[in-house]
Protein backbone atom coordinates (compact mmCIF):
# COMPACT_ATOMS: atom_id res chain seq x y z
CA UNK A 1 0.00 0.00 0.00
CA UNK A 2 1.84 3.12 -1.12
CA UNK A 3 2.06 5.72 1.90
CA UNK A 4 0.26 8.93 2.36
CA UNK A 5 1.82 12.38 0.41
CA UNK A 6 2.43 15.35 2.93
CA UNK A 7 -0.21 17.30 4.54
CA UNK A 8 0.56 20.14 1.98
CA UNK A 9 -0.18 17.65 -0.94
CA UNK A 10 -3.07 16.84 0.26
CA UNK A 11 -4.59 20.15 0.95
CA UNK A 12 -3.83 21.45 -2.37
CA UNK A 13 -5.64 18.36 -4.06
CA UNK A 14 -8.51 19.18 -1.55
CA UNK A 15 -8.39 22.77 -3.21
CA UNK A 16 -7.94 21.65 -6.64
CA UNK A 17 -11.20 19.35 -6.57
CA UNK A 18 -13.69 22.41 -6.75
CA UNK A 19 -11.90 24.08 -10.17
CA UNK A 20 -11.32 20.39 -11.62
CA UNK A 21 -15.17 19.43 -10.78
CA UNK A 22 -16.29 22.73 -12.26
CA UNK A 23 -13.95 22.63 -15.69
CA UNK A 24 -15.26 19.12 -16.11
CA UNK A 25 -18.77 20.36 -15.78
CA UNK A 26 -18.20 23.32 -17.96
CA UNK A 27 -16.53 20.76 -20.64
CA UNK A 28 -19.68 18.34 -20.44
CA UNK A 29 -22.01 21.12 -20.59
CA UNK A 30 -21.00 23.36 -22.95
CA UNK A 31 -20.14 20.27 -25.21
CA UNK A 32 -22.37 21.50 -27.72
CA UNK A 33 -20.59 24.84 -28.32
CA UNK A 34 -17.32 24.84 -27.80
CA UNK A 35 -14.87 21.93 -28.21
CA UNK A 36 -14.90 19.06 -25.75
CA UNK A 37 -18.41 16.80 -24.50
CA UNK A 38 -18.79 14.24 -22.56
CA UNK A 39 -16.11 11.63 -22.76
CA UNK A 40 -13.06 14.55 -22.51
CA UNK A 41 -15.38 16.59 -19.47
CA UNK A 42 -15.52 12.51 -17.67
CA UNK A 43 -12.01 12.26 -18.06
CA UNK A 44 -11.15 15.63 -16.57
CA UNK A 45 -13.71 14.49 -13.81
CA UNK A 46 -12.22 11.20 -13.06
CA UNK A 47 -8.61 13.25 -13.32
CA UNK A 48 -9.53 14.29 -9.93
CA UNK A 49 -9.89 10.72 -8.08
CA UNK A 50 -6.31 10.10 -10.04
CA UNK A 51 -4.87 13.52 -7.92
CA UNK A 52 -6.54 11.70 -4.90
CA UNK A 53 -5.38 8.47 -4.98
CA UNK A 54 -1.62 9.92 -5.31
CA UNK A 55 -2.31 12.61 -2.76
CA UNK A 56 -4.15 10.02 -0.43
CA UNK A 57 -2.62 6.82 -0.97
CA UNK A 58 -4.55 2.84 -1.77
CA UNK A 59 -5.84 3.30 1.29
CA UNK A 60 -8.40 6.15 0.14
CA UNK A 61 -9.54 4.06 -3.05
CA UNK A 62 -10.73 1.35 -0.93
CA UNK A 63 -13.43 4.28 0.86
CA UNK A 64 -14.85 4.61 -3.47
CA UNK A 65 -18.39 3.04 -3.44
CA UNK A 66 -18.04 0.96 -6.49
CA UNK A 67 -21.78 0.17 -5.96
CA UNK A 68 -23.11 3.88 -6.89
CA UNK A 69 -19.91 4.53 -9.67
CA UNK A 70 -21.52 1.12 -11.69
CA UNK A 71 -24.93 2.72 -11.19
CA UNK A 72 -23.85 6.02 -12.59
CA UNK A 73 -22.58 4.10 -15.42
CA UNK A 74 -25.43 2.40 -16.37
CA UNK A 75 -27.65 4.81 -16.02
CA UNK A 76 -25.28 7.02 -18.60
CA UNK A 77 -25.36 4.14 -20.87
CA UNK A 78 -28.66 3.53 -21.02
CA UNK A 79 -30.04 6.81 -20.96
CA UNK A 80 -27.28 7.26 -23.73
CA UNK A 81 -29.71 4.52 -25.59
CA UNK A 82 -32.67 5.77 -24.87
CA UNK A 83 -32.40 8.93 -26.45
CA UNK A 84 -31.17 7.82 -29.46
CA UNK A 85 -34.21 5.20 -29.72
CA UNK A 86 -36.62 8.21 -28.88
CA UNK A 87 -35.38 9.46 -32.40
CA UNK A 88 -36.78 6.76 -34.10
CA UNK A 89 -40.22 8.15 -34.85
CA UNK A 90 -37.92 9.04 -37.62
CA UNK A 91 -34.31 7.52 -37.77
CA UNK A 92 -32.26 5.71 -34.87
CA UNK A 93 -30.11 8.75 -33.55
CA UNK A 94 -32.75 11.17 -34.80
CA UNK A 95 -31.84 14.42 -33.49
CA UNK A 96 -36.20 15.00 -32.23
CA UNK A 97 -35.17 17.87 -29.93
CA UNK A 98 -33.42 20.21 -32.05
CA UNK A 99 -35.43 23.05 -33.19
CA UNK A 100 -38.84 22.25 -31.76
CA UNK A 101 -38.70 25.11 -28.64
CA UNK A 102 -39.17 22.41 -26.22
CA UNK A 103 -36.09 20.81 -23.92
CA UNK A 104 -32.83 22.88 -25.62
CA UNK A 105 -34.83 23.44 -28.19
CA UNK A 106 -33.81 27.01 -29.46
CA UNK A 107 -32.95 27.32 -33.46
CA UNK A 108 -30.48 29.55 -34.19
CA UNK A 109 -29.59 31.24 -37.47
CA UNK A 110 -26.54 29.74 -39.74
CA UNK A 111 -23.35 31.91 -38.95
CA UNK A 112 -21.69 32.81 -35.74
CA UNK A 113 -23.07 33.65 -32.76
CA UNK A 114 -22.03 33.99 -29.16
CA UNK A 115 -22.98 30.94 -27.66
CA UNK A 116 -26.75 29.81 -26.56
CA UNK A 117 -27.03 26.91 -23.91
CA UNK A 118 -30.34 26.08 -24.81
CA UNK A 119 -29.85 24.91 -28.34
CA UNK A 120 -28.74 21.17 -29.95
CA UNK A 121 -31.38 19.10 -28.44
CA UNK A 122 -30.65 15.94 -27.92
CA UNK A 123 -26.86 16.19 -28.11
CA UNK A 124 -26.33 18.54 -24.53
CA UNK A 125 -28.74 15.34 -22.97
CA UNK A 126 -26.31 12.59 -24.66
CA UNK A 127 -23.10 15.01 -23.30
CA UNK A 128 -24.33 14.63 -19.95
CA UNK A 129 -25.55 11.04 -20.18
CA UNK A 130 -21.70 10.16 -21.71
CA UNK A 131 -20.16 12.49 -19.65
CA UNK A 132 -21.54 10.19 -16.64
CA UNK A 133 -20.68 6.99 -18.03
CA UNK A 134 -17.28 7.95 -18.44
CA UNK A 135 -16.68 9.59 -15.16
CA UNK A 136 -18.18 6.18 -13.82
CA UNK A 137 -16.03 4.08 -15.79
CA UNK A 138 -12.72 5.69 -15.18
CA UNK A 139 -13.43 6.34 -11.60
CA UNK A 140 -13.64 2.55 -11.29
CA UNK A 141 -10.91 1.84 -13.79
CA UNK A 142 -8.63 3.75 -12.12
CA UNK A 143 -8.38 2.69 -8.24
CA UNK A 144 -8.28 -0.79 -9.37
CA UNK A 145 -5.26 -0.61 -11.74
CA UNK A 146 -3.90 1.68 -9.02
CA UNK A 147 -3.88 -0.80 -6.13
CA UNK A 148 -3.92 -4.01 -8.34
CA UNK A 149 -0.25 -2.75 -9.16
CA UNK A 150 0.58 -1.98 -5.70
CA UNK A 151 -0.22 -5.57 -4.72
CA UNK A 152 1.78 -7.29 -7.07
CA UNK A 153 4.88 -4.98 -6.30
CA UNK A 154 4.15 -6.07 -2.84
CA UNK A 155 3.71 -10.11 -3.81
CA UNK A 156 6.82 -10.26 -5.80
CA UNK A 157 8.96 -8.55 -2.64
CA UNK B 1 22.00 -13.85 -38.00
CA UNK B 2 19.30 -13.07 -35.71
CA UNK B 3 20.11 -9.45 -35.61
CA UNK B 4 20.48 -9.36 -39.20
CA UNK B 5 17.06 -10.66 -39.61
CA UNK B 6 15.57 -8.06 -37.02
CA UNK B 7 17.65 -5.08 -38.21
CA UNK B 8 15.89 -6.09 -42.09
CA UNK B 9 12.47 -5.68 -40.94
CA UNK B 10 12.97 -2.49 -39.52
CA UNK B 11 14.53 -1.33 -42.62
CA UNK B 12 11.27 -3.13 -44.44
CA UNK B 13 9.46 -1.00 -42.25
CA UNK B 14 10.68 1.75 -42.49
CA UNK B 15 10.61 1.97 -46.09
CA UNK B 16 7.15 1.08 -46.29
CA UNK B 17 6.06 3.83 -44.07
CA UNK B 18 7.98 6.20 -46.35
CA UNK B 19 6.67 4.79 -49.12
CA UNK B 20 3.20 5.12 -47.68
CA UNK B 21 4.12 8.33 -46.65
CA UNK B 22 5.17 9.48 -49.95
CA UNK B 23 1.90 8.41 -51.65
CA UNK B 24 -0.60 9.80 -49.02
CA UNK B 25 -3.63 11.84 -50.12
CA UNK B 26 -3.01 15.67 -50.27
CA UNK B 27 -4.18 16.99 -46.63
CA UNK B 28 -7.09 19.57 -47.37
CA UNK B 29 -7.99 18.73 -50.31
CA UNK B 30 -10.95 16.00 -50.57
CA UNK B 31 -11.55 14.24 -53.97
CA UNK B 32 -15.44 14.16 -52.42
CA UNK B 33 -16.15 16.86 -50.79
CA UNK B 34 -20.57 16.48 -51.07
CA UNK B 35 -20.69 15.35 -47.25
CA UNK B 36 -18.26 17.77 -45.54
CA UNK B 37 -20.14 20.87 -47.32
CA UNK B 38 -23.65 19.53 -46.33
CA UNK B 39 -22.62 19.29 -42.51
CA UNK B 40 -20.55 22.30 -43.16
CA UNK B 41 -24.13 24.36 -44.19
CA UNK B 42 -26.52 22.94 -42.71
CA UNK B 43 -25.63 21.73 -39.47
CA UNK B 44 -25.84 24.32 -37.33
CA UNK B 45 -29.09 24.80 -38.57
CA UNK B 46 -30.69 20.94 -38.41
CA UNK B 47 -29.11 20.35 -35.15
CA UNK B 48 -29.02 23.82 -33.33
CA UNK B 49 -25.35 23.23 -32.06
CA UNK B 50 -22.43 25.37 -32.88
CA UNK B 51 -20.17 22.40 -32.48
CA UNK B 52 -20.40 20.42 -35.31
CA UNK B 53 -17.99 17.90 -34.14
CA UNK B 54 -20.36 17.35 -31.59
CA UNK B 55 -23.76 17.75 -34.09
CA UNK B 56 -21.79 15.01 -35.73
CA UNK B 57 -20.80 12.83 -33.31
CA UNK B 58 -23.83 12.93 -31.16
CA UNK B 59 -26.11 13.28 -34.05
CA UNK B 60 -25.50 12.27 -38.02
CA UNK B 61 -22.59 9.30 -36.39
CA UNK B 62 -24.35 8.64 -33.13
CA UNK B 63 -24.03 4.64 -33.83
CA UNK B 64 -20.10 5.49 -33.33
CA UNK B 65 -20.33 6.90 -30.20
CA UNK B 66 -22.68 4.09 -29.15
CA UNK B 67 -19.72 2.21 -29.87
CA UNK B 68 -17.58 4.10 -28.44
CA UNK B 69 -19.43 4.18 -24.92
CA UNK B 70 -20.53 0.55 -24.81
CA UNK B 71 -16.58 -0.27 -25.50
CA UNK B 72 -15.75 1.93 -22.55
CA UNK B 73 -18.69 -0.20 -20.70
CA UNK B 74 -16.97 -3.38 -21.52
CA UNK B 75 -13.52 -2.12 -20.52
CA UNK B 76 -14.59 -1.05 -17.29
CA UNK B 77 -16.21 -4.60 -16.69
CA UNK B 78 -13.26 -6.48 -18.07
CA UNK B 79 -11.66 -4.34 -15.65
CA UNK B 80 -13.50 -5.41 -12.50
CA UNK B 81 -14.09 -9.44 -13.29
CA UNK B 82 -9.94 -9.57 -14.06
CA UNK B 83 -8.54 -7.15 -11.07
CA UNK B 84 -11.58 -6.34 -9.36
CA UNK B 85 -11.49 -9.49 -6.96
CA UNK B 86 -7.45 -9.60 -6.00
CA UNK B 87 -8.37 -6.14 -4.40
CA UNK B 88 -10.84 -7.03 -1.90
CA UNK B 89 -9.19 -10.03 -0.07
Amino acid sequence: MSKEMSPIVKNVACVLAIPIIIFGLYIILHGHLTPGGGFPGGAIMASLVALFLIAFGTGWAKKINKGILSWGESIGLALFGLLAFLGLGTSFFNNFLANSNSLFGMSIPFGPNQGFLWTGGTIPLMNIAVGLEVFAALSIIIPIMFSSDESSKEGKK
Amino acid sequence: MEKRIKVSVLLLLCAFLLMAGMFLHEEGNPDETEMDDYFIENGQVETGSNNIVAAIVFDYRGLDTLGEASVLFAAAIGVLIVLGATKNE
